[in-house]
């Protein structure tokens, strides 16, 4: 079982790792975005850290809800509506359960991938963030760690598609051969998961 | 039902930029003059993120929103990406005051189509179809 303890050090383990690798989101953003995605995604993850050391929430489902209000308030381009969404609707899922099972985490999380892709009208496919959330959270099934690495699969099969959501979408042909962005914090976010449940042990 | 009767339909314009948001507000306000005793309704720009940088920022919405709530419903135009996602996104969680609708319009040709039939006193429904009608003007 997976306590509020588990989701604030998987949130503080995002953060850890948007902070090492805000330059490459960025530089990734940069040839097919507005070359935001770093700092944006930096911004609101630091918020997110502030937020739950402030507020220390008491279950899982408070932990992920208040993540999510604060990308929502804090991040200023799509990708904060997007992951608040993702984070925000997994937590309402997971209810009000002190501690949650590696099942219902995995339920929960399908969830917030479907209202991620209801809120941004895309499929996967479109050179979205979903390219790597989808086939991730399909592999939770399994383990923590194949939903990172499937994740992390899913942001490199992003480089031959043709962006069809976005910004990425204007430059038609030209968005096919780079990596998208979202698809890659995504994975960042999924690859948290997997090294705060290899660290908690109890895998599943 | 939203409160009918009650005020006249609030107008919030979402933009990545501040001086776009209101400068986009100052033309529907120029052009949804009525005369002088005619009523107005209430704009508000909600551009730019909180720091004055391009984007979109929730407290901002929020904030406007709650500024031209008049118990009508408040109709929200948005212009891209983050400003489309965020507005859903606040709706979802129904932080947006009672009666808020994000209208499917042209940004600026929607939001002065909104301004005159708000300021008319039309309810919220009808001020979203004259939004949305400016989709179907062909410049060409």
């Amino acid at each position: 079982m997976r306590d509020a303890d588990f989701f604030r050090r998987w949130m503080a383990a995002a953060a850890a790792a948007v902070e090492q690798e805000a330059d490459r989101l960025t530089e990734l953003d940069s040839p097919i975005g507005d070359a935001d995605h770093g700092s944006n995604m930096l911004r609101g993850f630091i918020a997110v850290r502030a937020a739950l050391d402030a507020e220390a929430p008491a279950t899982p489902g408070a932990v992920l809800q208040l993540a999510g209000r604060t990308l929502i308030s804090t991040v200023g381009g799509a990708s904060g509506p997007l992951y608040g969404t993702l984070l925000r609707r997994t937590g309402k899922e997971l209810g009000e359960a002190a501690e949650v099972s590696d099942d219902e985490l995995c339920k929960a999380l399908y969830a917030g991938v479907g209202a991620v892709a209801l809120l941004g009208g895309a499929a996967p496919g479109d050179k979205t963030m979903l390219d790597a959330l989808v086939p991730g959270v399909a592999a939770l099934n399994t383990s923590y760690r194949a939903a990172g690495d499937a994740a992390d699969n899913g942001a490199q099969a992003t480089v031959p598609m043709l962006a069809r959501k976005g910004r990425a979408s204007y430059l038609g042909e030209r968005s096919i051969g780079h990596q998208d962005p979202g698809a890659t914090s995504s994975a960042l976010l999924l690859g948290a998961l997997a090294d705060v449940a290899d660290a908690s042990g109890g895998q599943r | 039902m939203t409160g009918a009767g009650s005020g006249l339909v609030g107008i919030v314009l979402v933009s990545h930029s501040a001086p776009v948001a209101e400068a986009v507000a100052e033309l529907a306000r120029g052009l949804a003059v009525g005369g002088p005793d005619a009523p107005m309704a209430p704009v508000a720009a909600a551009g730019g993120t909180a720091d004055g940088g391009l984007g979109t920022s929730a407290e901002r919405i929020l904030a406007a929103a709650r500024e031209v709530d008049r118990g009508a419903g408040v109709a929200l135009l948005a212009d891209l990406g983050s400003s489309v996602l965020t507005v859903k996104a606040l709706l979802a969680d129904d932080e947006l005051p009672p009666g808020s609708r994000l209208v499917d319009a042209p940004f600026l040709e929607g939001a002065v189509a909104a301004m005159v039939a708000a300021s008319a006193g039309v309810p919220l429904p009808a001020v979203e179809s004259a939004a949305a009608e400016a989709y179907a003007y062909r410049k060409a």
